[in-house]
């Protein structure tokens, strides 16, 4: 999935990001939006925040296009218990929201914006376990 | 090739070959979800050398000083003797020289050891009596020449270990004491960094370390104590706190008592809800949070949704032993 976001000038969308360390920027802003969410916070047990925050950067890792062996499988199997809980479209769409709401807080340019949606959104089935 | 050692058994690691795929193929069982050196859940620990650098990028200050590192990210440089996370070192023996009273109801217990001992101020060790009855009791004081270990113990009605201590344990006595865990421990670097720490009843024993290190360590940022508990009983240490702020221009002081009806010069509230409303905001703060479990998680989060990073977070919950009724 990562790789078709090759882009035109030779630079993946990971990399025009800035990588890493833009992960590590965004995770905590990212996660404060969510735990804030009422929406959806209850999705997110925080008995542990240290190893949830871990899971959130592996999420903004994929989302940013950088390397993962994640597949399909692993997406539903990951969230196949918040689908129990009752996980769906409208859920998904708020994480979405906080998504691009960090990327702009983090002063993204609009168009790599765009791209990392557009991972994110591409995961929406297998994510909703449909 | 490399070696791994876990435990009794030894393996060789191929080129190209994580440590965890090492262990894996040798049907080792360890724990592992992302394999990409992301979700932690491969946290294991290097008990002889150094672990690469890139197998702890992500990883708490405080583990890398200790030497954890992810095994689906590590290639090793050389040979390594690893365990997982709780599987534990070597025990030491130590000697009851001292213990006191700190309030009716906190005991302050001192140690002597013989042997090589490290730790830092703030983690916590097990403590094991002659019957083998076991608990957690953090490390009050820093490491210095005289081999010995603090610990600030506070007596449950019918806690088997505290109660021990508290009415039979005697000076001369030996116990065991586990190698020192946790990362709930102040690291230099970063001095003008904010400090806020709290703690309730005995959680003070874990913070008093810490505080101590890091003003031995030159700490130049501002460090703000809260300590509460819910009456008198709890409070201890005023004096000594008292006297470090005197001393210290950096070290703030608050004792704050939560029970209803009680006559002191201290303020009314919990510790925590104190310490979070007389601070704006904790981006690029330092956190401590030690003692009673609820108080510790609520914190946790608190301070979180307050701006302190993740990584600066340290936590050291008491959990209790729940008892089947
Ligand atoms: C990492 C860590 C560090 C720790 N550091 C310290 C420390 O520095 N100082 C310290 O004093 N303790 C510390 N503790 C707690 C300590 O390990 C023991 O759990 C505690 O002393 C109780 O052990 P016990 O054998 O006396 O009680 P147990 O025999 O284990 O019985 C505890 C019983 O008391 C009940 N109980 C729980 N809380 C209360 C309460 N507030 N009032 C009445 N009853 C209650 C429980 O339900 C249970 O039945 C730490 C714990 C951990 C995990
Ligand atoms: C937008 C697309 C999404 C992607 C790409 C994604 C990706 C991921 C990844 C990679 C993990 C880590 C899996 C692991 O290694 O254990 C994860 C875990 C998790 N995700 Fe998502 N996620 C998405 C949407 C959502 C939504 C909509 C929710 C809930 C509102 C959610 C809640 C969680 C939770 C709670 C975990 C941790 C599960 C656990 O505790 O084991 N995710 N996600
Ligand atoms: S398996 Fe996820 S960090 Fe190693």
């Amino acid at each position: 999935m990562s790789d078709s976001q090759e882009s035109t000038a030779n630079q993946t969308l990971y990399e025009k990001l800035g990588g890493e360390a833009a992960v590590n920027a965004a995770v905590d802003i990212f996660y404060r939006k969510v735990l804030a969410d009422y929406r959806i916070n209850r999705f997110f047990d925080n008995s542990d925040m240290e190893k949830q925050a871990a899971k959130q950067k592996a999420f903004l890792t994929m989302a940013f296009g950088g390397p993962n062996n994640y597949n399909g499988t692993d997406m539903r199997n990951a969230h196949a218990r918040l689908v129990k809980m009752g996980l769906n479209s409208s859920h998904f769409d708020a994480v979405m929201e906080h998504l691009g709401a960090t990327l702009i807080e983090l002063s993204v340019p609009q168009e790599l914006i765009a791209q990392a949606a557009a991972i994110a959104e591409s995961t929406r089935n297998d994510v909703l376990g449909k | 090739m490399r070696s791994i050692t876990i435990g009794e058994s030894t393996f060789s690691c191929q080129p190209d070959e994580t440590v965890l795929e090492t262990l894996l193929r040798e049907n080792v069982q360890i724990p592992n979800g992302c394999r990409q050196g992301l979700c932690q859940a491969c946290l294991m620990r290097s008990l002889d050398n150094s672990p690469p650098v890139s197998a702890q990028a992500g990883l708490k200050d405080t583990l890398q000083k200790q030497n954890y590192f992810l095994a689906c990210v590590c290639h090793p440089e050389q040979d390594m003797t690893i365990a997982l996370p709780n599987q534990r070192g070597a025990s030491i023996e130590a000697c009851v020289i001292r213990k006191q009273l700190l309030t009716p109801d906190i005991v302050h217990l001192v140690l002597e050891y013989q042997t090589q001992f490290n730790f830092f101020a703030g983690q916590f060790v097990n403590l094991k009596r002659p019957d083998g009855l076991t608990r957690s009791y953090s490390i009050a004081n820093i490491p210095q020449h005289e081999n010995i270990l603090e610990f600030h113990i506070r007596r449950l009605p019918n806690g088997q270990f505290s109660s021990w201590v508290y009415d039979e344990l005697e000076v001369g006595t030996l116990l065991t004491v586990s190698e020192a865990q946790g990362s709930c421990h102040y690291l230099p670097g970063r001095e003008e960094q904010p400090l806020m720490l709290v703690g309730t009843g005995s959680g003070l024993a874990p913070l008093y370390g810490i505080i101590a290190d890091a003003l031995a360590q030159n700490h130049s940022g501002p460090i703000h104590l809260f300590h509460g508990s819910r009456d008198l009983n709890g409070l201890y240490f005023i004096d000594e706190m008292r006297e470090l702020a005197a001393e210290f221009d950096n070290f703030h002081y608050t004792a704050c008592l939560s029970g209803e009806d009680i006559e002191s010069g201290h303020v009314r509230g919990r510790a925590h809800d104190i310490a979070l409303s007389s601070i704006e905001t904790l981006s690029g703060w330092r956190v401590f949070l030690c003692g009673h479990p609820e108080m510790v998680n609520q914190t946790k989060r608190m301070a979180f949704m307050k701006g302190a990073s993740m990584g600066d977070i340290y936590t050291d919950a008491f959990h209790v032993l729940q008892v089947e009724k």
